[in-house]
């Protein structure tokens, strides 16, 4: 190509560029950190520092400016991701490693009742709680949920009110659990006295965080139900609510379900509204309408509260188990999702 | 129902026998759902009046009740200071890594590792608070702690990075970024969201024009995605504010009021301060507290409220065009 014309292309860093630089900063910032003896972190931090100097300053050499931002940006972006994860590996690092020397069948099946000092004690009392008053809250917020979704659906379509319940429930999405846990607890003082606590307490003020997360999946899911089926029952003669609770409900409950699932395991984890409404027990109480009751967040939280190396312990075992459920109900809701998905043809 | 005459439509003698029965059920289940909508407002209302109810005598108690106070506003204003601290920490540092990382899944990372990048932030959001909070009162904020010294040291000019740094790291510094890491999640679902929303036909003009990518997502994405990034850092602000049990478990709270973020302790924020202190609650120390949760619960159905109307009057503004 000869000097005069104007070239259309201009030169570019091989395709490999960046994965040599890569190892290069590797490998040069292993120099310091094996001779001053630092930690891998402060290793691979210096790594990404010099990789962020060192591809977009050869690419300033050979490319042009432009292609050096592009470049810094696109590492920065790779970067930011990595430092993103990182947090959530550490900690569930932890709380597996930590907790798994907290659990065993005692720790599992003893309720925390007599249990002094050092003692190990368990969480059987904080799992029969969590079970019982996140029960109760799905038992509550479910039928609100589906049915206020099927008004969203099928009978509010554009109205006005329709709109505005949406919107309210966005917006119900962002309330602090500790205000609803106010809430529960202010309806709870009013109607029974201020010294009264119960569990269903605790399930009402969970409701109310649950209710939104329900009313979001299943109004996603009753929308995806083609109209095609619909009308097909509607031609058929069959009155609208049969259509609604033969067709559009069945069609779409694989989703309906996993929507429900997450919404109990988002709510599972919830300390604050339980901690002020529920309060904590040592015991074990199966009673929802009466007393004191214990879930495996207050549990955490009250063990870590006492600040001896048992208290953390047992907090590090309940946060264990509190993960696991967590973790195996995500499990459940996406394993339920496929299985009742409605066969493809 | 669009139109009323569509009834006269139909043969009249095949409607006669069924009509009224399962329009009885029709209206029934009709009814029923509208109902369970309206159980949702008056639900959020009762919120209100509830709180209202309950917290009302808290706003003007005997003095006493506020110790070591003298009235509401002093008694809310050192927590509203750290309250504020802290979720403008969480903010700033969670805002610039929620909308690199929803630029990574919609526009950098290739289809294979944006899916379960996507699922990874997601169960962070999975995660109970009280476990945030457990780590990091326990690991993060020793992991923490140099960097309080290092501030202190070479940032000790401003107000904010005041000498002594505290010995253990349970500052509000170190709940500013537990609270961070728990915002993540929900700025950058949003962001990712508005992101995926740009028209492709926009950036592939920018890419057609000669741009790089970044200068495609400077000047293609963001302007389209301006409005949908502030409601989202709205929502995260939100939830920063309200935050509870992590807050509570990591900060060293004492009552005086400070800017100072790394010190040894800090004023509680309104939602921790609630956590900590109903258990020592009298009645009248009851309606105070129930009283600080009724500024919080309207301060952020503020934020909520119009975040989710900037969304909503951009869906509204797309459904048009």
């Amino acid at each position: 190509m000869s000097a005069t014309t104007a070239s259309l292309t201009h030169a570019r860093l091989p395709r490999w560029a960046p994965v040599l630089v890569a190892v290069m900063a590797l490998a040069v910032a292993g120099l310091p950190a094996m001779l001053r003896g630092w930690g891998p972190v402060a290793w691979v931090v210096l790594a990404v520092v010099l990789f962020l100097v060192g591809l977009p300053g050869w690419s300033l050499v050979v490319e042009n400016r432009r292609a050096a931002t592009d470049r810094l940006m696109t590492g920065l972006i790779w970067a930011a991701f990595g430092c993103a994860v990182m947090p959530l590996l550490w900690l569930v690092y932890v709380v597996v490693s930590t907790g798994a020397e907290a659990i065993n069948a005692d720790f599992l099946s003893y309720s925390m009742r007599g249990v002094i000092g050092d003692e190990q004690g368990g969480v059987y009392h904080a799992l029969i709680g969590t079970v019982l008053i996140t029960l109760a809250a799905t038992v509550i917020s479910v039928p609100i949920g589906v049915l206020t979704a099927i008004y969203l659906v099928e009978y509010g379509a554009k109205s006005r009110l329709a709109r505005w319940i949406t919107f309210l429930v966005d917006v119900m999405t962002g309330i602090p659990s500790i205000v609803a846990g106010l809430f529960a607890l202010a309806l709870v003082v009013l109607v029974f006295g201020p010294a009264f606590r119960m569990g269903l307490g605790g399930s009402i003020a969970l409701s109310l965080l649950m209710v939104p997360t329900v009313v979001r999946s299943s109004e996603e899911m009753f929308r995806l139900v083609p109209m095609d089926l619909r009308e097909a029952a509607y031609a058929l003669g069959v009155p609208k609510w049969r259509t609604i609770l033969k067709v559009v409900v069945p069609t779409s409950i694989g989703g309906v379900i996993t929507g429900v699932v997450l919404a109990i395991s988002r709510v599972i984890g919830e300390t604050a509204p339980l901690l002020v409404v529920a309060g904590a027990t040592d015991g074990v109480n199966f009673n929802l309408f009466d007393g004191r009751m214990t879930t495996l967040p207050v549990f955490i939280f009250s063990q870590y509260s006492l600040s001896t190396p048992a208290g953390y312990e047992r907090a590090w075992g309940g946060a264990l188990v509190l993960i696991v459920i967590v973790m195996v109900l995500n499990l459940i809701a996406r394993g339920l999702g496929k299985l009742l998905a409605p066969p493809k043809n | 129902m669009t139109s009323p005459s569509t009834g006269t439509l139909s043969p009249p003698e095949a409607e006669r026998n069924d009509k009224p029965l399962s329009r009885r059920g029709d209206r029934v289940f009709a009814g029923l759902a509208r109902a369970a909508g309206i159980t949702i407002m008056v639900a959020l209302a009762a919120v209100f009046v509830f709180l209202f109810a309950e917290g009302r005598s808290g706003l003007s108690a005997a003095e006493a009740t506020y110790r070591p106070a003298s009235d509401f506003l002093r008694y809310i204003g050192p927590l509203v200071v750290s309250t504020i601290l802290a979720a403008c920490i969480a903010l700033l540092v969670a805002v610039p890594f929620a909308v690199a990382i929803a630029l990574f899944i919609s526009h950098y990372a290739p289809r294979s590792i944006a899916t379960p990048v996507a699922y990874v932030i997601d169960l962070l959001a999975a995660v109970p608070s009280v476990v945030f909070g457990l780590w990091g009162g326990r690991y993060l904020a020793q992991f923490l702690q140099p960097a309080h010294v290092w501030l202190s040291e070479h940032l000790g000019f401003l107000p904010f990075f005041g000498s002594p740094p505290s010995p253990n790291g349970r500052s509000l510094f170190t709940a500013g970024i537990v609270l961070a890491i728990m915002i993540l999640p929900i700025v950058t679902a949003i962001s990712r969201e508005v992101f995926a929303q740009t028209p492709r036909l926009h950036e592939e003009a920018a890419l057609a024009l000669g741009a790089t990518r970044w200068e495609m997502i400077r000047y293609a994405v963001f302007p389209y995605a301006r409005s949908g990034m502030v409601s989202g850092v709205m929502l995260g602000l939100g939830r920063a504010l309200g935050e509870t049990m992590a807050v509570a478990m990591v900060l060293a709270t004492s009552p005086a009021v400070t800017l100072n973020i790394i010190g040894t302790a800090a004023p509680a924020t309104i939602a921790s301060n609630i956590a900590l202190n109903y258990k020592e609650a009298t009645p009248s120390r009851q309606s105070l507290l129930i009283a600080t949760g009724l500024v919080l619960f309207a301060v952020t159905f503020l934020i909520n409220f119009v975040a989710r109307w900037v969304v909503g009057r951009n869906e509204r503004k797309q459904a048009r065009a």
